[in-house]
């Protein structure tokens, strides 16, 4: 029977596309008639992008898809094809520029990625081939082959596990590098391919490569002497992932199953998209207005030009005759030449050196991040990760915060406080808890003293130390680079070393730690698992072993897990805990009343409760759970769907033996954050798997909800109150939330004050993932139902979403984000299902929290500690906002008053496009004249010190909604920079009616004029930056008074030589002559004076808003005392039988 | 204007991370703790409020307006006066003497035509008196004519000398030969000669001396304009080219009198060679330098200008004038630097009294808004 149905799998295998055959060591296998070899891709592993040959065209065409990049190509080559007034030089040098360090930068970062290819593709490896050990590199690994790891190696290519040092057939890794998990996995030998590796002759069937890192189905069918063929399953344990590094065994063997690019690490290699900041839509739409300003001056200038020349004698004067090239072209070619000329000669307008300044402003600038000392957490030794740049200013813009609930609002770090075993309270009198007080006046204070039987004490503490998958850390001696967490660890004979302090445990969830190390306080002490058994010492220091038989896996839809142990008397007996709702209906209802109470009550005080059942099996009810459990592993297809069933039917009519209680503390600050970034006026909605209860108890604790609040709840309780159908229950309840919270809210305006909270009614809105599919999903009313909800959401200060799906909290993430006014939002978690909504969010924070990294690589921005988000949302990303903005504006205004003149000369030079300043001028403008200044500026500029900043939250909303960016503000800069314009060239203008300037009477030409005009323009133009400089460093100083020396430096050295290469000495003596003349330094001051007149005026007339000393002492929040007051007596956090965190 | 110098107090140096317990193999990733890795580098922070800037405006305005009388009252002391040589009022053109020399289009007529315009001056010029020649409407700074030289033959370069740049083209070569000096600047130099004459109250005539002399920059007449190999022998060394098209005589013969005004050094040339900025403008012509005596340079009464009229200005609706003016620190006269200076100073002036007023009005105002918030 079984050989049918392995034929028929045979079968239908071989139809199947998405599984792959895979020889052991290549060798042919009885069963199969032909050897045919199958082809994989070899194990070279490509993270480059380039090659040498292919670099300079590949990143060329990359470089110059920029829509920037080559808007400035096409100028440069207009100006080499086009007879310009300006030489190619002078944009083909900046961009020349952009583009070579570019190039550099890329390809410095793709030689650092080819070395480490290399280094992964060179390194020599210990293959098996024909039963001889033989080295070889890795990159030629293929398929099929049997390879050595050692100790500490990683592992070349995807493996299979055929062969252990370890006498447990087990093997230990870390994923670090893969998902930063640190602790050790387990990972199990295949069954029967121990020994005789060099005759194995086996072939694995499995799936084609998948990304997903936790999922592996396959079979392994062994010969053994022509016998019929044995089949093993494969799953994620017997798998060695390419990239997980050996730990805690001395070698292993392992058959290659993906190689090369297929492997599941190179699988997830991928980039993330580009996020993109508002900062940069708003260039955007400055940078069309520019354009439009350009093709508008190039037009009339051009229409100007042939008004001009139709005048008679204007055209071709007998002193100014054209060449016969110029007189035989076509009118309107030349007519579009003369477009094009001038569109070159104002290009400048939009300067190829604000991307750059823009990039390089970004880039260093997050260095200030990951280099803030207060990100620093002395605990895991790391300070803040800054995985893009291109966002540091949107970090001033958040409106909408997304936070996960554990591991972000809490700490996720769980301690044990008590248990109740059979009815009775157990306590630990020494925990130190500040609810240690007041316990005892709740709750069943007379059970408090009685104690329950012995042999019940024993058998929970027992199901306490079985039933879990804690591992104990080993002391190989090798691993001091964690030597602080392995003291106290077991000795190698079981005995224990420092009982006191035992922190060799690693488990992935903190709360099953917390479990056993809690059992370790009432006696009994789980010393690890030796080969399949667990060893456990008692209260009388006696050892007990048990023989694990089963692990039925926790999973969030069951909620609960267990095992399957035999003890040394042959009992074999069922150990399961789970959330109460999920152990409950499954044990005996009078065990129930008894513990319930206890359980309810330590969820009222928010602790984590877990219920532990145990239950005697027979020795026919373990053969059929075996068969059960061993028939659902070996399937390939739906396997999870039959394990589910096998586990349900296995985990029932067990009884009830006791409950625990285990506390989940806040973060750090966590309410003073959350205070913060309210009162900095977003909106802070908790997404959170968790139950509603557990989570509202949490936003209470963090000051989200507050005693005022009046909490709008739309949970599946509330719709089923009315005992019809969902549909029209949601339907009238949205409508009237939506009255009470949008349509008739209080008629004051949330106005910019410290106290807004106590002078508007707040709104929290509650709604749980099973009632907001039904809001995004109940068909022809769901756009109506979604903008109703969100409306409500808008009007709240707060929404708690609980059981979130991950999916579900990208949804919500993704409805706000694109609601009216596409309001920035940003999402903050910690764990591997907080991913989906960091990548939706316009900004990811990564929290260094214990769910390992997964978050963290796929944020943006990742901080140790959730209250670090004050720091860099208020502090930095206020300032970062600040600068950049800043630096945009400046930008544009100081080439419109570098490039108006420039036009408004056309109009006096018969609009020949003759170019009013110096090519050298042109080209250092905006490269060494007044690059740096502005840079240094949006480096270092504070305009509010980041203490005030901090300390008054409500600064934040000054830069809200991207206020210095919007189109006043931009209309304030361009009118400034036209005003500027206008004075620098009718200024010289008047001047020069009278050229003769000089005391000797000599005259002055067109380039004085143009080097008067620029002289004034660079001085006015760095000295408006100095007069918005609010935070003059030393560095300030040395780049601003550094860069006007240096244009006077340049210009005498460029006036002061006969330049050989330079076919017109233009500028010979120019500046020098122009220093000499009294008028032209009188006047030069009168405009630069006359230019930032209105700014000082300004200046006066504004009101001084900020306090800018650092000395001045924080405001007072007038309504601190009362949120204080209103937060922490809300102890009433509810039933906590969260699950989540049982991964 | 008040500011607080605010030295950011630092966290002092901190000991190196105490190493405990394995802290030696983790690799310290702590930040370094210094000021400008922190953004707590000292600082000065200027605070400009009304109390503080308001000072400046004052400050300002005092030193604007003397500066701007100042100014004013030297360019009123300056004595200009200008000479029409060409009009084109239509009733009174016909009516000046060089009607009918400018009535000449082109270059073509060789025949020479002078003509004498009599003025007078109402009173004496004192000191050096600078002769001007003045164009209208004449675009020197139009990019065709601006491009069209080439700086290192007029620089001594033999090379560019014998192929003149591209950029002087139509003006390159003429007959197979190249010009020199080439381009459309040189090609239209100014050629009129203007003489004056001084007219006693007996109606005798006398010449005034004019210096042609000092009238370029000594940078350009020295290191930028240079004859190739020297001054001497220039007819040898521009051998094999071709003058100007518009010239009536060759570059060497401009000032055959005196070699090193000869030849690219010529400083009639090389003050035309400087383009001027607007379509009217001026350049020196001449210098009187004034007489060691004590007797006035020019003295009031009747003067004639005689004028070789050779340079066609009809064509493109220019005018010619010659100016007569005396310099003073701040070079011709200009009325614009002098008001502007003191419009501004009042102003600022005017604006410090306004914004005083607002401040001693409303200025409590603000401070106990302050001190509320």
């Amino acid at each position: 029977m079984l050989r049918r149905r392995l034929n028929r799998l045979f079968g239908r295998d071989e139809r199947r596309v998405d599984s792959r055959t895979i020889y052991v060591g290549h060798r042919p296998c009885p069963a199969t008639d032909a050897f045919i070899p199958p082809k994989f891709c070899d194990n070279r592993i490509v993270s480059s992008k380039y090659t040498v040959w292919n670099f300079l065209p590949k990143n060329l065409f990359e470089q110059f898809r920029r829509i920037a990049n080559f808007y400035f190509l096409i100028i440069f080559l207009v100006q080499v094809i086009v007879d310009t007034p300006t030489s190619p030089v002078t944009s083909g040098l900046p961009l020349f520029f952009v583009i070579t360090v570019t190039a550099i930068k890329q390809g410095y970062e793709d030689w650092l990625r080819h070395k480490a290819d290399n280094e992964v593709n060179k390194y020599l490896v210990t293959v098996l081939e024909d039963g001889r050990r033989t080295r070889k590199e890795s990159e030629k690994i293929k398929v099929g082959d049997v390879v050595e790891v050692v100790e500490d190696e990683t592992f070349p290519c995807d493996l299979i596990l055929l062969q252990s040092s370890r006498e447990d057939e087990t093997c230990f890794v870390t994923t670090a590098s893969l998902d930063g998990e640190s602790n050790h996995k387990t990972h199990y030998t295949v069954p029967d391919t121990e020994k005789g590796l060099e005759s194995l002759s086996a072939t694995v069937e499995c799936e084609q490569p998948q990304p997903d890192l936790y999922k592996f189905v396959g079979r392994m069918h062994i010969y053994k002497n022509d016998q019929e063929p044995a089949v093993r399953s494969l799953g994620p344990e017997n798998l060695l992932l390419k990239g997980a590094t050996l730990k805690n065994t001395q070698k292993i063997y392992g058959v290659a199953v993906y190689s090369g690019m297929e492997t599941k690490m190179a699988l997830n290699y991928q980039g993330k998209s580009q996020k993109r900041s508002v900062v940069e839509k708003s260039i955007n739409a400055f940078l069309l207005v520019y354009l439009c300003i350009l093709v508008s001056k190039a037009l009339v200038c051009t229409t100007l030009k042939y008004v001009w020349q139709s005048q008679p004698g204007q055209e071709e004067p007998w002193y100014n005759q054209k060449t016969q090239k110029e007189k035989d072209a076509n009118l309107y070619l030349n007519m579009f030449t003369d477009f094009l000329s001038f569109m070159v000669l104002f290009n400048f307008i939009i300067p190829v050196s604000m991307y750059v300044t823009v990039e390089m402003q970004k880039f260093l600038g997050s260095f200030f991040i990951s280099w803030d000392k207060d990100f620093f957490d002395p605990e895991i030794q790391e300070g803040a990760l800054v995985n893009t740049s291109d966002l540091n200013e949107e970090l001033g813009q958040v409106e909408y915060v997304f936070t996960d609930k554990t591991g972000t609002l809490t700490q996720n770090s769980m301690e044990f406080i008590e248990c109740c075993i059979d009815g009775f309270q157990y306590k630990n009198r020494d925990s130190s808890t500040e609810l240690d007080g007041f316990c005892v006046t709740d709750g069943p204070v007379s059970m408090l003293q009685q104690k329950a039987g012995r042999e019940e004490e024993e058998l929970f503490l027992r199901a306490l130390c079985l039933c879990h998958t804690v591992q104990v850390k080993e002391s190989t001696g090798q691993e001091d680079g964690v030597g602080d967490q392995v003291d106290g660890v077991l000795g190698l004979d079981g005995e224990m070393v420092h009982p006191a302090e035992l922190r060799g445990f690693i488990a992935s969830s903190p709360d099953e730690v917390a479990l056993v190390k809690g059992a370790m306080k009432y006696g009994f002490t789980f010393l690890g698992m030796e080969s399949k058994n667990m060893r456990v010492m008692n209260r009388d220091k006696d050892v007990e072993t048990y023989e694990l038989l089963h692990v039925l896996n926790f999973d969030p839809v069951r909620r609960r897990m267990s095992v399957i142990v035999r003890s040394n008397c042959g009992d074999i007996m069922l150990f399961c805990k789970g959330a109460d709702s999920s152990i409950f209906p499954r044990v005996r209802q009078e065990e129930v009343d008894r513990i319930s109470m206890h359980v309810e009550r330590n969820a009222t005080e928010g602790y984590r409760t877990l219920c532990v059942a145990y239950k005697l099996l027979s020795s026919e009810e373990y053969a059929q759970a075996d068969a059960g459990l061993r028939e659902a592993r070996l399937a390939l297809d739906d396997r999870e769907e039959k394990l589910m069933a096998v586990y349900n039917q296995v985990e029932t009519g067990m009884s009830l033996i006791g409950a625990t209680a285990v506390e989940d503390r806040l973060q750090e600050e966590a309410a003073e954050t959350m205070e913060a970034l309210q009162r900095a006026g977003m909106k802070v909605w908790v997404l959170t798997g968790d139950k509603m209860e557990t989570a509202k108890s949490t936003c209470y604790a963090c000051r989200l909800f507050q005693r005022g609040t009046e909490l709008l709840e739309l949970t599946v309780r509330t719709l089923e109150d009315g005992g019809r159908r969902r549909e029209e229950r949601l339907h009238e309840v949205l409508l009237d939330y939506h009255k009470r919270a949008v349509q008739d809210p209080p008629p004051v305006k949330t106005r910019v004050t410290r106290s807004w909270t106590s002078a508007k009614q707040d709104y929290g809105f509650i709604i749980d993932g099973a009632t907001l599919s039904l809001v995004f999903n109940s068909s022809p009313d769901s756009s109506h139902y979604k903008s109703l909800f969100l409306q409500i959401c808008q009007n709240c200060t707060t929404v708690l979403c609980c059981r979130m799906a991950p999916l579900q909290k990208a949804q919500i993430v993704n409805m706000v984000k694109n609601s009216k006014g596409s309001p920035i939002t940003l999402s903050i978690g910690d764990g591997a299902n907080d991913v989906s909504m960091i990548l939706e969010a316009h900004i990811g924070i990564g929290i260094k929290g214990k769910e390992g990294r997964q978050a963290v690589r796929n944020s943006d921005y990742a901080i140790p500690k959730l209250k670090h988000l004050k720091k860099l949302l208020l502090g930095h990303g206020h300032l970062y906002y600040v600068r950049i903005a800043h630096l945009v504006q400046y930008f544009f205004y100081k080439n419109l008053c570098f490039i108006l003149p420039q036009f408004l000369y056309q109009f006096f030079c018969g609009s020949s496009q003759q170019p009013l300043y110096d090519a050298a001028y042109l080209t250092m403008y905006n490269i060494c004249f007044t690059s740096m200044p502005i840079l240094a500026y949006s480096l270092l500029e504070q305009h509010i010190c980041m203490e005030v900043l901090m300390s008054n939250a409500t600064l934040y909303r000054d830069v809200a909604k991207n206020a210095m960016l919007r189109w006043s503000p931009f209309l304030y800069w361009t009118l400034l920079g036209v005003y500027q314009g206008l004075l620098f060239f009718f200024g010289v203008r008047f001047l020069f009616s009278n050229p003769a300037l000089q005391d000797n009477g000599q005259v002055f030409g067109n380039w004085s004029y143009g080097t008067i005009v620029f002289t004034v323009l660079v001085f006015t133009v760095t000295l408006k930056l100095a007069m918005d400089t609010r935070h003059w460093t030393w560095i300030n100083h040395f780049v601003i008074w550094g860069s006007l020396a240096f244009y006077m430096v340049f210009s005498f050295f460029w006036g002061g030589i006969i330049w050989p290469f330079l076919r017109q000495q233009r500028l010979y003596f120019v500046f020098a002559n122009m220093l000499r003349s009294v008028s032209a330094w009188l006047v030069i001051i009168l405009l630069i004076l006359l230019s930032l007149l209105p700014e000082i005026l300004l200046l006066v007339l504004r009101k001084p808003r900020w306090p800018h000393s650092r000395q001045k002492k924080p405001l007072v929040q007038s309504g601190e005392g009362e949120t204080q007051s209103s937060a922490r007596p809300l102890l009433m956090r509810t039933f906590s039988d969260e699950s989540n965190t049982i991964l | 204007m008040a500011s607080n110098y605010n030295a950011k107090e630092e966290d002092g140096h901190q000991p190196a991370a105490i190493g405990h317990g394995g802290a030696g193999t983790v690799k310290n990733k702590k930040p370094d703790n210094t000021a400008f890795k922190q953004q707590r580098l000292p600082a000065w922070q200027p605070i400009l409020t009304a109390g503080t800037v308001l000072p400046a405006f004052f400050v300002i305005g005092l030193i604007f307006i003397p500066i701007g009388i100042g100014l004013f009252v030297t360019s009123n002391n300056i004595k200009e006066l200008e000479v029409t040589l060409t009009n084109y009022s239509v009733w009174l053109a016909i009516f000046h003497p060089c009607y009918n020399c400018s009535q000449s289009y082109s270059w073509n007529s060789t025949k020479p035509c002078t003509c004498s315009v009599p003025f007078s001056l109402d009173q004496p010029f004192e000191s050096n008196v600078f002769m001007y020649y003045g164009l209208s409407n004449f675009y020197q700074n139009h990019r065709r004519y601006v491009k069209s030289r080439d700086d290192s033959q007029l620089n001594g370069d033999k090379a560019s000398l014998k192929s003149p740049s591209k950029e002087c083209e139509p003006y390159r070569t003429s007959d197979e030969k190249p010009i020199a000096p080439c381009g459309a600047i040189a090609n239209s130099l100014f050629n009129d000669t203007l003489e004056l004459y001084y007219i006693d109250p007996n109606g005798s005539r006398t010449a005034i001396p004019l210096v042609k002399k000092g009238i370029a920059w000594w940078t350009d007449k020295h290191v930028k304009f240079r004859n190739p190999g020297g001054n001497d022998n220039l007819t040898v060394v521009f051998q094999g080219t071709s003058k100007p098209v518009n010239w009536r005589k060759s570059v060497y013969e401009l000032d055959p009198s005196d070699p090193d005004n000869n030849g690219f050094i010529n400083e009639d040339f090389i003050v035309w060679m400087r383009t001027a900025a607007l379509p009217t403008f001026r350049k020196l012509y001449r210098i009187i330098h004034k007489k060691p005596n004590m007797t006035p340079t020019l003295p009031l009464g009747r003067y004639i200008l005689e004028v070789t009229y050779n340079y066609p200005v009809r064509s493109f609706e220019g005018r010619k004038r010659m100016i007569l003016s005396t310099i003073s620190w701040m070079g011709g006269k200009n009325p614009f630097l002098g008001i502007a200076y003191i419009t501004v100073g009042s102003v600022c002036f005017f604006l410090g009294i306004v914004l005083l007023i607002i401040h001693h009005k409303y200025g409590n105002r603000n401070h106990s808004a302050d001190i509320r918030s």
